[in-house]
């Protein structure tokens, strides 16, 4: 009785994992975007942001390839041995946003030099300050 | 024959393994800088021949093998290079190895 | 198992990710952001997405690090402290999670294998994409036959990128004073040697691999993106070793803008010969006399085109960041 009172409990564990592995890839992903997210928001310094970015961009690039993913799937390659493919297309669609991600951090970064060679720093702050300073200096 | 082959890929697999491990412990352990590079230098260079060579046992096509052992004759050359140029960028930034002395001092 | 191996990598992911958001340091937390890119390469694989696991590779523990590096170089490398309290961001950041940890709870569990995005056109494309383009990796006929047009938009989108890059940072042509032959770096010639002769070794391989897989991308994992990136890290590693001034000597900065543009140019000409040709835009069965060989011919072309901008841009990017960052320098001492 005892016995298979446990085997039904352990049942209901077991289920529950797999219920939980289930959907650890997207509570991963969320805290993977929420972390970006509040890197971005609280962090001041603009080098600081853009890593927080990447990192809510791979976050997303890790959401669209677990959708994809087909239990027992393979590589989408066709070969006359395999019977079950993983999804082709979100593939497709992170492989090309990847490579645009780095061209876009890219370019922020070039604004970030620029703005450190224009205002001496890259902390929101100080940069605010500079430009106040600079409009009162304006008014007077 | 194929149990010999099969019990020597999973000792080389084992091993290889247990390797990677001591180098992970050995970062934790070791007290400065200079000393855990060692340990993991030395450790996943081997760690990493000895897995690929459990695989390549493993492996029944000769393309498969082909490549293992290309990315293994890669893993030689870059490894060593790697640590090299991690020591020799701390020694160049003036990280100072701990002597036996300074360790004796604070411990 | 494979559920297991997943498990614990995102684990990694999300412990990085929290020592990232607590380092102060910008050179340990570029560090800590490559091991990251290395680690989501790695849960690719696991999820047989081996191309883009390929191309994250590439990007997140190659490009993306050293960008990042040169860029710190120039805007400093301490991070101040926080300036106000983190508590409204971070009741912000926990309302927008939890809302959508809640609407996660109705969305198919991992690997399922009848969820609505597998039943509609990825069928289509599993089945049908033999016949019909004739290329066994499916990630390379949807890339560049059936979505032709959408990765040219991706691969302008590149371009403008690299040439925005140059707008802001260009100083390619305005320091003919620097020009000499002589080494830039002496402790680089005379300290690093074995890491030198090592390189010398290792590039015609990385160069060999680049064009591996650029032409096998049909057939296997790979394509011009990916070619692209890794033939870009060879010709970096180079300069980054021998000098810059080396490597604008070995190819010039010239050939490199004209290579992009023309990365662009033979994609969207290959578009319009099939238009000529009485199809649709990018539609290359009436490339040859027979539609599969017309594909085949069609897809090469593309990738190519895809290679030589990708590649030439990256490294148009990264000499324009690295000769910003000399000009600094002179300027300072």
């Amino acid at each position: 009785m005892v016995v298979n009172k446990l085997g039904v409990a352990m049942d209901i564990l077991m289920s529950a994992g797999l219920r939980i592995a289930g959907f650890y890839n997207y509570w991963v992903v969320i805290s993977l975007m929420m972390t970006g997210f509040y890197i971005v928001i609280s962090h001041g310094n603009l080098i600081k942001k853009i890593i927080g970015l990447s990192i809510f961009q791979t976050s997303v690039f890790i959401f669209y390839i677990s959708m994809a993913n087909v239990e027992g799937g393979s590589a989408p390659i066709l070969n006359s041995e395999i019977v079950q493919y993983s999804n082709p297309l979100p593939h497709v669609l992170i492989l090309t946003a990847i490579v645009v991600a780095i061209a876009t951090t890219a370019l922020a970064l070039a604004l970030v030099v620029r703005i450190k060679e224009a205002f001496g720093s890259v902390e929101e702050e100080e940069i605010q300050a500079l430009v106040e300073k600079n409009k009162d200096a304006k008014a007077c | 024959m194929d149990t010999v082959i099969s019990v020597a890929s999973l000792l080389c697999l084992l091993l290889g393994s247990f390797l990677c491990l001591s180098g992970g412990v050995g970062i934790l352990r070791f007290p400065d800088f200079y000393t855990r590079m060692h340990a993991v230098g030395v450790t996943d260079t081997l760690a990493s021949a000895m897995i690929l060579m459990g695989l390549m046992l493993q492996g029944a096509e000769a393309n498969v093998v082909i490549k293992l052992i290309i990315i293994l004759l890669m893993t030689l050359f870059i490894n060593p290079t790697a640590s090299y140029a991690l020591a020799k960028a701390a020694m160049y930034s003036g990280l100072k190895p701990l002597l036996n002395m300074q360790k004796s001092k604070r411990g | 198992m494979e559920l297991f191996v997943n498990v614990i990598l995102l684990s990694f992911l999300l412990a990085i990710a929290l020592a990232i958001v607590r380092m102060k340091d910008l050179f340990a937390v570029i560090m800590l952001a490559g091991i990251y890119g290395l680690l989501s390469a790695s849960f690719f694989v696991v999820v047989d997405a081996v191309d883009v696991a390929i191309t994250e590779a590439a990007v997140g523990a190659g490009v993306f690090t050293l960008l990042m590096l040169v860029a710190t170089v120039m805007a400093g490398r301490y991070e101040q402290g926080a300036r106000h309290k983190p508590l409204l961001a971070l009741a912000v950041v926990f309302i927008t999670g939890s809302l959508l940890i809640y609407g996660s709870l109705d969305m198919p569990a991992f690997g399922y294998g009848p969820a609505p995005d597998h039943q509609h056109v990825d069928s289509h494309y599993i089945n049908e994409s033999m016949s019909e383009v004739g290329v066994p990796n499916i990630v390379t006929a949807v890339l560049a036959s059936y979505r032709g047009f959408d990765t040219l938009g991706e691969l302008l989108v590149i371009f403008t990128a690299g040439v925005a890059v140059m707008a802001l940072l260009s100083t390619l042509y305005d320091s003919h004073s620097n020009l000499g032959t002589g080494p830039e770096n002496k402790w680089l010639y005379e300290q690093q040697m074995p890491i030198r002769l090592v390189v010398k070794i290792l590039i015609p391989f990385i160069m060999l691999f680049a064009f591996y897989i650029q032409f096998h991308g049909d057939y296997g994992p790979g394509g011009g993106f990916q070619a692209g990136l890794i033939l870009a890290s060879a010709i970096i590693l180079y300069a980054m070793l021998f000098g810059i001034r080396t490597a604008k000597q070995v190819i010039s900065p010239r050939f490199y803008q004209c290579l992009s543009a023309f990365g662009i140019l033979l994609y969207g000409g290959v578009g319009v010969v099939a238009l000529l040709n009485g199809e649709h835009f990018l539609d290359y069965s009436v490339l040859f006399t027979d539609p599969l060989a017309g594909q085949h011919v069609g897809i090469v072309l593309v990738e190519l085109g895809i290679g030589c901008t990708v590649f030439s841009t990256m490294i148009l990017i990264f000499l324009n960041f690295y000769e910003r960052k000399n000009n600094q320098l002179d300027g300072c001492q």
